[in-house]
């Protein structure tokens, strides 16, 4: 953590100083959706254990009345979470071929990814979302 | 006193030792195995008839619903281990908390997946 920090050199300028925009938003969100899918896959491995033991029950409360609201808003996230990961995933494996760098093309890309996420978390939740 | 030694010569056989690149790696193998493995995954869960215990139990004992899951929480769990790590190393200075969080994430990782591996062999088995 920063009050951690012990060298007393100067820090490169950081989130605070800079203007945001689009690549640098598509970055930070990769990095957050990471973490949100690594909470995802833990909930969904833990339910998959719970369900293999017959010890759904204690989750049980999670799919009733204004939980089940609760858990669906989630699951949606989680979707959409999983979508923008695997697009910007891809997208970092064009890099690794040296492609995708130009300044507006990377621009678009970015936003591009952003919203086009939300159309498999769309189809999949107005699909099967009763 | 005065310390003769270079910065380099101070760092040498610190840091990463040499994993970097096999860490590197496999995060891009893991990543294109998800590729493949994410949305065969989220497409036979999401129509499986889930979160409902039955018909998810009964996807997750058939041979192919046990499979690809499986092959997506194994890489997956591969993937997370070694993207987490990054992160808690970008972002966690001090020692003592940062390996508590590696450990963890280790511990999590692999942990979780055993038994995870374990609870589908006894469904699908």
């Amino acid at each position: 953590m920063a009050s951690d920090w012990s060298d007393p050199r100067p820090m490169s300028p950081h989130l605070q100083v800079w203007r945001w925009h689009a690549t640098m938003a598509s970055s930070i969100l990769h990095r957050a959706t990471g973490i949100g899918n690594y909470i995802g896959a833990v909930a969904i491995a833990v339910w998959l254990v719970l369900l293999a033991f017959g010890a759904e029950g204690s989750i049980a409360f999670l799919f009733e009345g204004w939980m089940a609201w609760v858990t669906r808003f989630g699951l949606i996230l989680l979707t959409y979470s999983v979508s923008y990961h695997w697009l910007n995933g891809l997208r970092h494996l064009f890099w690794d071929f040296g492609k995708g760098f130009d300044p507006k093309g990377s621009n678009f890309r970015s936003m591009a990814i952003m919203f086009v996420a939300i159309i498999p978390t769309a189809a999949l939740w107005l699909g099967f979302g009763s | 006193m005065t310390d003769y030694r270079t910065p380099a010569a101070k760092v040498r056989g610190l840091g990463a030792s040499g994993h970097g690149t096999a860490h590197f790696i496999a995060q891009r193998v893991t990543s294109i195995a998800l590729f493949f493995l994410v949305p065969v995954f989220v497409w036979m869960l999401a129509t499986s008839g889930a979160p409902d215990p039955a018909a998810t139990r009964a996807f997750l004992a058939s041979p192919m619903g046990a499979i690809v899951t499986l092959l997506t929480l194994t890489a997956g769990f591969h993937h997370m281990r070694s993207g987490l790590q990054v992160v808690i190393e970008d972002y966690v200075h001090k020692a003592g908390t940062k390996a508590f969080l590696l450990l963890g994430n280790t511990f999590l990782t692999l942990g979780l997946w055993l038994v995870t591996v374990f609870a589908l062999v006894k469904l699908a088995l």
